[in-house]
């Protein structure tokens, strides 16, 4: 496999990890509603908490991890694009 | 003072804007002690605002095609993101928002999650593959990609669409507020709003809106989160609302049980006279409504949401505007950031209006007391006489009951820190945060039209010997063309601003999401199986749009529909986007395989270093 090749093969199983998180904070979560909501958090019940704040705060950090990673697969195949440019 | 070029001076330039914003607030403020009247605060607040966006817009003039089209490929990531967020974030999402979490409950927030999670879809499968393609416009990528006039036009035609609705919904929004902050028509409104829309827009294009968006979103972020906390910690909510209103939402929990959650029927609502657009509390604010179906219709529109957010092209085209793939990729973290900020506080300025109106406890509780008291209140009368609040007895006990009062989802927004207390400076400073929310989208979405149809029909395909001179006054040219047809549309009120909103993400989500991923992500994909895909997906949308919305079905067939499977026409992309994706599929695997030349952009748009796809100047 050639170096392109490699670097597209983790970039794309990067990408499956990624969107089964989102997957999880914005689908799954959200089917089981009302079990949830018996939960608390914060004082909270938990599936109004969740869908007011926590998912959305979940895909801020998926995000910031996200693009941290792929910018280390982007180095390990020498891709990586100077900081100034 | 400023050494080095204006990038570098970046974060020095807009510190000073936001510490002069500051002691503007503070002068109004002072001005408001010393008896100067709401009204002129209020003027002085929208017309300070505009004017510094009309400056940096007339400052950021250029000649040049590349800072027209993409602001020169300079933008650093989280003043990107700070332009996106504010590019983003509508007047819908400014004024609307809460209002709509504190009417709909629980089942409304689906937009939140929609409307943030669609930036992992972005991250993830689009930016920074289209900025490495380094496309001047959304069509450009699908003309390029797939290759060929008839494909690029079918793209504009889908982005002409979803842009278009959406403008007309700001524009009405930008009307609106200027109307109530300016105390003139709504018509003058929408005319004055779309001259400062312009002003930003026309002289820079790109760079002109990249750089007023940054301003814009300083001013409505400052003028959201502010009333929040202040309003927080004055009902003794605590000094961070978003950590500390548990009790609060429990505390409503408790009175809606107390004055009961009852439906009225829409004969008694007719015979008091409720005017058009009010609600009342009829749901729970924190309960999840039972049952398959109420899940499917949470999860359909969250869907619709994040998948039409990562479709929207005024979206995706501010990721073209930095330095690098890297950069791209980074600032749509950084927009997602800047945009939790705001929508994470929507649900907790609802629940603070909602326990200031309601908790008998409080000075401000209007829920239970005598309907004549209520009346006399200084706020309630003033928004009364122009129908944005009413009171009906029902029962005709004299007592205000919950289902007795009604009001417009925006005052929530406009009228929370009046009715909170708070000085009427805030209140300006909530105008001017309204009309920096409306106008940033509404130059966003004017300039993803104009460029897509100066770039991608004029130079590409009617005249692509044009020189530069000719190209950007054919952009502008359309630029004032759109900006006028939008606003003479808005000016007719249509719809309410929500619809429309969500009607623009399902449009791009039928017609322009599959296209895109598969541009990227499947090798495979031909120009025939994309224009299939993007004809089949954008038809069977609208058709079904017609037949589910009842003010079209009624003048059509004569009679409304019944949702199909719960999908109303806030979700219509739910019919459109499938076939999209199957006709697409099909077809590209009934046709010849993509030449060389395209499988190797492809590749190289996959790649993170090096020069972009298509040349610098195309």
């Amino acid at each position: 496999m050639s170096n392109k090749d490699a670097h597209w093969a983790k970039t794309k199983n990067h990408m499956y990890v990624t969107l089964a998180l989102w997957f999880f904070f914005s689908i799954v979560l959200f089917m089981f509603g009302t079990e949830l909501n018996t939960m608390s958090f914060l004082g909270y019940p938990l599936a109004y908490y969740m869908t007011a704040q926590g998912s959305l705060l979940a895909f801020v950090i998926i995000l910031f991890w996200c693009t941290s990673k792929q910018e280390d697969i982007d180095e390990e195949f020498g891709y990586g694009e100077r900081e100034d440019d | 003072m400023f050494k080095g070029g204006f990038i570098q001076n970046l974060p020095k330039i807009y510190g000073l804007y936001t510490g002069g914003f500051a002691v503007f607030i503070i002068l109004m403020a002072i001005a408001e002690s010393a008896g100067v009247s709401a009204k002129n605060i209020g003027v002085m607040f929208v017309a300070f605002t505009v004017g510094i966006y009309a400056f940096i817009g007339y400052l950021s003039r250029t000649v040049q095609v590349d800072a027209y089209y993409v602001a020169g490929r300079q933008v650093p990531t989280v003043f990107n993101g700070m332009a996106t967020a504010a590019d983003w974030m509508s007047g819908a999402s400014f004024v609307a928002l809460a209002g709509g979490v504190y009417f709909g409950g629980y089942t409304y927030m689906a937009f939140l999650v929609g409307w943030t999670g669609g930036y992992v879809l972005v991250a993830t499968l689009l930016a920074p593959y289209l900025r490495k393609f380094g496309c001047y416009t959304v069509p450009d990528f699908i003309g390029t990609r797939y290759g060929g006039n008839f494909v690029r036009a079918c793209s504009v035609f889908v982005l002409f669409i979803a842009s278009f609705t959406y403008v007309t919904a700001q524009i009405n929004a930008t009307g609106t507020i200027a109307s109530r902050a300016l105390g003139i028509p709504f018509e003058a409104g929408v005319w004055i709003g779309l001259i400062s829309i312009l002003i930003c827009s026309m002289l820079g294009g790109m760079r002109a809106v990249t750089w007023t968006q940054v301003a814009q979103y300083i001013v409505l972020i400052v003028a959201y989160l502010l009333p929040v906390f202040w309003i927080s910690s004055k009902v003794g909510g605590g000094i961070f609302p978003h950590l500390m209103l548990g009790d609060e939402v429990a505390r409503i929990g408790e009175l809606e049980q107390q004055f009961g959650l009852v439906k009225n029927s829409a004969a008694d609502m007719k015979s008091a006279g409720v005017p058009g657009g009010l609600k009342y509390i009829s749901g729970p604010h924190s309960g999840v409504p039972e049952g398959a179906m109420a899940v499917w219709k949470y999860l359909s529109l969250a869907i619709c949401m994040m998948v039409g957010t990562a479709s929207l092209p005024h979206i995706l085209m501010r990721y073209f505007t930095t330095p690098s793939v890297k950069a791209a990729r980074r600032s749509v973290a950084w927009s997602l950031f800047f945009i939790f900020l705001l929508y994470s506080s929507a649900p907790m300025l609802a629940t603070l209006s909602k326990l200031s109106l309601m908790d008998p406890n409080l000075a401000t509780g209007i829920i239970g007391k005598s309907i004549a008291d209520v009346q006399a209140i200084e706020w309630v009368q003033r928004w009364s006489e122009v129908k944005q609040v009413f009171i009906a007895d029902f029962n005709g006990d004299g007592i205000l009951q919950l289902n007795e009062w009604f009001m417009r989802g925006d005052v929530v927004v406009l009228a929370t820190p009046e009715v909170a207390g708070l000085p009427f400076v805030i209140s300006g400073l909530v105008f001017a945060g309204g009309m920096a929310a409306a106008m940033s989208t509404a130059d966003g979405l004017v300039l993803a039209i104009s460029n897509a149809l100066s770039h991608d029909i004029y130079y590409k395909i009617i005249d692509p010997k044009a020189d530069t001179t000719k190209r950007l006054i054919v952009a502008r040219a359309l630029l004032v063309i759109i900006g006028v047809a939008g606003a003479y549309i808005a000016s007719f009120r249509l719809t309410s601003i929500l619809g429309s909103v969500a009607w623009a993400f399902d449009f791009a989500m039928s017609g322009l999401f599959f296209p895109l991923v598969l541009g990227v992500w499947w090798k495979r994909a031909t120009r025939e199986g994309a224009i299939a895909g993007i004809l089949t997906g954008i038809t069977s949308g609208l058709v079904y749009l017609l037949y589910v919305y009842p003010k079209f079905s009624v003048a059509i067939w004569g009679v409304a529909h019944d949702p199909w499977l719960g999908i109303d026409h806030l979700r219509f992309g739910m019919i459109g986007a499938p076939i999209c994706l199957v006709t697409m599929v099909v077809v590209s695997l009934m046709t010849k395989e993509p030449d060389d030349a395209t499988q190797k952009m492809v590749d190289d748009c996959r790649v993170p270093s090096g020069r972009p796809v298509i040349s610098k100047q195309h």
